[in-house]
Parts: C-alpha cells; sequence; structure tokens
C-alpha cells in the first residue's frame, strides 16, 4: 500500500470514528423529550433530574456541549460515569483487559480451527470431510453463543467438573490459571467465527483449485503439500483475512452476552450494567471505544492485502 | 440451476415487472429443489402453524404454576419436563415461539422502512444524498450490531418493543446497502430511460420499474436477517434488556435456565435447541435462495 493510499484510509478512518461520535451525541439528544428525564427514569424525582442535567451539562448550548465532548476525544477524555463518577477513559481501561483475552483467544481458536476445516474440506470437495465441516459450519453460524456457553459449562464444569464455570483470572495469577478460565468463554464466542472461516477458507481454497495455474503447477510437478502451501494457501487467504477483519466487530459484539453467561466482569457487562443503570457517559464511551476496535481492524486487513496478494498493493 | 432458466429469453421486454412475476415461480422452485432447503421451509410453516395455534395443541397452560413439581424430568404429563415454577416447559416453548417469531417480523419491518426507500433513491438518483446515506452506512455498520442496539435501549429503555425497534435499526445499512447495489444496476437499463424521458415520477419508476427487479437479492437479504434478528432478540432477551416477564421468548426462557443451572442443568436444552434449528432454517433457506439468485444471474 502507497503512502497515499494510506494516508486516505487514514483519514476515512479518522471521519468514521468522528462521525460514530456525533451520532452516540446526538442519539441522547435527538430522542423527543428530556434526556435527563429519560435517564433518570420515570419514577425520579425533580432533584435528581436536575442532578442529571448538571452532570451532563445539559444547561449549557448545545455548541458548547458538543465542543466539550469532542475536545476530550482525542485525548482519551470520554466524560464521567453517571453512576460512579469515575472517568469513562478508566473504567473501560479496568474492563478491557478481561474482555481483549477472551476475544483474541477466540479469535485464536476461530482462526486456527476455521481455517484448518476449510482448507480441510476446499482439498476434498465432495467428500465426507467436506461434508462434515459444512454442515458442523452451518450449525455453529446457527447457534446462539449463550447456549454455546450454557451446554459447555453443563458438560465441562457441572456434570465433570474440569473447568472452572465461572469468572475471569488475570495474567497476575499466573498463565495456567488465566488460561483455563479463558478456555470455556473463548470457545463459546469463537464457535461462530470459526464457522464463518471455515466457510470462506472452503470456498477461497475451492476457487483456487480451479485455476488454470494450479493445472500449471500440477504440470510442472508440484504436488501434496507444496502445491498447498506455495499455491493454493496464498491466494486463499485473501478472501479469509477479509472474513476475519469482518469478524472484529462480531467479536467484540459478541463478549457482551459471554461476559454476562461466564460472569466475566469486562466491557461487556460494563456496557450492559451501564443499560440498566442508564449511564449514558459509559455506554457512549464503550460504542466509541468498540468504533475504533473495528475501523483500526480494517485498516489492518487492508494493509494485509498488499503482503498477502502483491497485485492488491498497486490498485 | 438449469431449472431457473425457465422463461426463454423472448418472454416479455428484459426486465419489465411482467418477467420477474413469470421468474418468480422459477426461482422459488429452484430454491426448494434440494432436499433441505424443502425441511427448512417445511419445519417453518409447521412452527409458524404451531405458534398460531398455540391455545389448541399446547398440552399445558404454559403459566399455570405447581410449585411441588418443579424440574421435574420428561413424563407422558410433561414431554419435555417442567420449569422452575413447575409449568410445562413444552408448552411455553411453543407459547414463546409467538414471540421469537414475531420480533424478527417486526425488526425486519423497521429495517426495511427506513433502509429500502433510502436504497432506491440513493441507488437512482445518486448524487448528495447517496454520498451522505453511503457514508453514514459505513459509519453505522463500524459498530458491532448488539453494541449499537445497546446504545439504542439505554436512551429508550429496556423493552421488548425498545430491542425489536433497536435491531431493525441495526438492520437499516444493511438493508440500504443490498438495495442501493442492486438499483445502481437496474437504473443503467434502458427501460428506466424510458420512464423517464415518458415523464414518470421517481416514485413511479422506483415502484413500477425498480422495486420488482431488485426482489430477488432483497428476498435473500430479508430470509438471512430473520435467523440474524431472532438471534438478536434472543440475546437481549438473555441479557434482560428484551422481552421482559411474564411474557417470554426462547431468549427469556434461556435466562431463566440459565439462573438455574445448577439445579437443573438440563434445562438449557429445549429453548436453545428450538432458537437453534429455527435460525438453521432460515439460513439454509436464505443460503438455497442466494444460490437460485445466482444460478438466476448466471445464465
Amino acid at each position: 500500500m502507497n503512502l497515499a493510499r494510506l494516508l486516505r484510509r487514514l483519514a476515512s478512518a479518522v471521519l468514521v470514528i468522528w462521525l460514530v461520535h456525533l451520532l452516540t451525541f446526538l442519539l441522547i439528544r435527538l430522542v423527543p423529550g428530556d434526556p435527563a428525564q429519560l435517564l433518570a427514569g420515570e419514577r425520579a424525582t425533580p432533584d435528581e433530574v436536575l442532578r442529571i442535567r448538571e452532570q451532563l451539562g445539559l444547561e449549557d448550548p448545545v455548541l458548547l456541549q458538543y465542543a466539550r465532548s469532542l475536545g476530550g476525544l482525542p485525548r482519551g477524555d470520554l466524560g464521567e460515569s453517571m453512576f460512579s463518577g469515575l472517568p469513562v477513559g478508566r473504567l473501560l481501561a479496568d474492563a478491557a483487559p478481561a474482555t481483549l483475552s477472551v476475544a483474541l483467544m477466540a479469535l485464536l481458536f476461530a482462526a486456527v480451527f476455521g481455517v484448518g476445516a476449510g482448507v480441510l474440506a476446499g482439498l476434498r470437495q465432495g467428500g465426507w470431510t467436506d461434508r462434515v465441516v459444512s454442515t458442523i459450519a452451518t450449525v455453529g453460524i446457527a447457534m446462539p453463543s449463550f447456549w454455546i456457553g450454557l451446554v459447555l459449562v453443563t458438560f465441562f464444569a457441572l456434570v465433570n467438573p474440569w473447568l472452572p464455570a465461572t469468572g475471569y483470572a488475570p495474567l497476575g495469577e499466573g498463565v495456567g490459571t488465566w488460561f483455563r478460565h479463558l478456555v470455556l468463554p473463548a470457545v463459546t464466542l469463537g464457535v461462530a467465527v470459526a464457522a464463518e472461516i471455515a466457510r470462506h477458507t472452503r470456498g477461497g481454497v475451492a476457487d483456487v483449485l480451479a485455476k488454470p495455474y494450479i493445472r500449471t503447477a500440477r504440470a510442472r510437478g508440484a504436488s501434496g503439500s507444496r502445491l498447498v502451501r506455495g499455491h493454493v494457501l496464498r491466494n486463499a487467504a485473501i478472501p479469509v483475512v477479509t472474513v476475519l477483519g469482518l469478524q472484529t466487530g462480531k467479536l467484540l459484539g459478541g463478549t457482551v452476552v459471554v461476559e454476562a453467561v461466564f460472569g466475566i466482569s469486562g466491557l461487556g457487562t460494563l456496557a450492559v450494567n451501564s443499560v440498566l443503570e442508564r449511564d449514558y457517559p459509559v455506554l457512549q464511551g464503550f460504542v466509541i471505544f468498540a468504533a475504533v476496535v473495528v475501523v483500526t481492524a480494517n485498516l489492518l486487513v487492508d494493509t494485509a492485502y498488499g503482503r498477502i496478494n502483491p497485485k492488491v498493493r498497486t490498485a | 440451476m438449469s431449472v431457473v432458466a425457465t422463461p426463454p429469453a423472448t418472454a416479455g421486454t428484459p426486465g419489465t415487472p411482467e418477467r420477474a412475476r413469470r421468474r418468480r415461480p422459477g426461482l422459488l422452485r429452484s430454491m426448494l429443489s434440494g432436499p433441505s432447503a424443502v425441511a427448512a421451509a417445511a419445519y417453518l410453516v409447521l412452527l409458524a402453524a404451531l405458534a398460531v395455534a398455540a391455545p389448541l395443541v399446547a398440552p399445558h397452560d404454559p403459566n399455570a404454576q405447581d410449585l411441588f413439581n418443579r424440574f421435574a424430568g420428561m413424563s407422558a404429563e410433561h414431554p419435555l419436563g417442567t420449569d422452575d415454577f413447575g409449568r410445562d416447559v413444552a408448552s411455553r416453548v411453543i407459547y414463546a415461539a409467538r414471540i421469537s417469531l414475531l420480533a424478527p417480523l417486526i425488526s425486519l419491518a423497521v429495517g426495511m422502512a427506513i433502509g429500502v426507500p433510502a436504497g432506491l433513491l440513493a441507488g437512482l438518483r445518486r448524487g448528495w444524498f447517496d454520498a451522505v446515506a453511503d457514508r453514514l452506512s459505513d459509519t453505522l455498520l463500524s459498530i458491532p450490531a448488539i453494541v449499537f442496539a445497546l446504545a439504542i435501549i439505554a436512551v429508550m429503555g429496556p423493552s421488548l418493543t425498545t430491542a425489536m425497534v433497536a435491531i431493525g435499526i441495526v438492520f437499516a445499512p444493511h438493508l440500504f446497502r443490498v438495495v442501493r447495489g442492486a438499483t445502481m444496476v437496474v437504473a443503467e437499463e434502458t427501460y428506466i430511460s424510458s420512464a423517464e424521458a415518458i415523464g414518470a415520477s421517481t416514485r413511479r419508476i422506483l415502484l413500477v420499474h425498480v422495486l420488482p427487479n431488485i426482489r430477488a437479492p432483497l428476498l435473500v437479504q430479508v430470509t438471512l436477517l430473520m435467523g440474524f434478528a431472532l438471534l438478536a432478540e434472543a440475546s437481549l432477551s438473555f441479557l434482560g434488556l428484551g422481552v421482559q416477564p411474564p411474557e417470554a421468548s426462547w431468549g427469556s426462557m434461556l435466562k431463566a435456565a440459565y439462573e438455574n443451572q445448577f439445579e437443573a442443568p438440563y434445562s438449557v436444552l429445549p429453548s436453545g435447541v428450538a432458537i437453534l434449528l429455527t435460525v438453521l432454517a432460515f439460513n439454509v433457506l436464505g443460503d438455497r435462495l442466494r444460490d437460485a439468485v445466482a444460478g438466476g444471474r448466471a445464465r
């Protein structure tokens, strides 16, 4: 990717983040009715409503509120929680390690199993491996993640007490403990993503195998692992990397539910609690954080294209 | 996919609504040519019938409590056992199908009400509206679906209606994308220029000439989104942000099962399997439909 293109993509990413911020700012203010009343709930006393109005600075002109909110953004200042009074940035930073551990472990699980199963199925199209993988993938996408979690907990923590059913152990408590707590949540979150990746990998491998250059390579005597590694995987990687990028958002959204199943106090739990407590600034911070992660992942995917496939570099 | 090619190229002017009408049975037939799609369609029809006829087919009153008979196992009296209040699980699964099927329909109606007109207009007229709407949909798509739904629920308060509307708003950019893309292709056709030349209004062109011709990709997207909406409603209800008791959907039943997991570990199975099968049915149908549409284009 050349510099001009990179800069263009960066500018577009910043624009999207800015629009997400604007959207979350407007969302609470454009809904009919008084935002403070809305957040306080129906049974709130006038004093509570007044307190919320002051906390959010709703007395000031809208443009001033906006300037204040936007001005803090580059510094990572996302306002304060209405519930605890703590800075939103700190709440997010405290909750992030658990969520990111689960999400990254899920991504790793999904990439290994999804790509592995997809390649096997793609190389043996129509065979029983292909049929088994395709069936499991179709079912995997249709399963609600929290249900997978419940079933996994039932069998691997309750019926057979092999793994912890709930909680998150920080890395400080030892890698083994950390890992044991992550297995079930990560698998729960990763199944649907693995299924999606497997389907796309299978499709990518099947497409590549039908290309004339594979026949040429075969004619030149390339076979077995050499053919697969040198020709098939490299070319099939492009759709797979795209899907990986698209799944980032799904993983991040999925943690909201998975954390609830496993009682992990990460970003998802923080977000659900902030909805229940009508703590809008925290939720706003979470939405912006999620958008930054997704946009960054897409940017990384874009740069990865050039490395995988030289043809894209000039595009 | 040869079945799709039923209308010969000479039948009707290419791309007129008349042709679209004739192609539809072909599309449906080709989609239902596989056993998996037939099974999926049959399952969904049966499920819808069960949901409508719930009072007639459910063995018990879904809300009748029997506290001396909590967490009972399977029996002739209770085919799927009883739950934490001694209520008949089979009856509750059948009744909950009503909300679990209705919720995605309402979400899709909301999503289509926003996404389809915007996509049609943006695809046909392009210009500033297209630029703004496209940028907006890019922005919305960069927020994970469930996170965006949480933001809307935070503002409007947790309830089933809010959850359904929130999911609908999340769908709007997806539908916008599909409709806009398909409309841009149709807009190049000669019959659109002809319609404009004889002074047809934008509204008429969109409704009479464009909409019938983008029905196929729209139908694919809608079928796939049905499954997604069901999952989303179940997730939100599981988090306590969707259906509120005493109403129940499969998602909220799972929440109850989760809370009693230590007492009755297997109670997570019935409603979970119901969700799995239904989403699977929508996805299989959507995939087959997509194959049928792609086959139709390839000819």
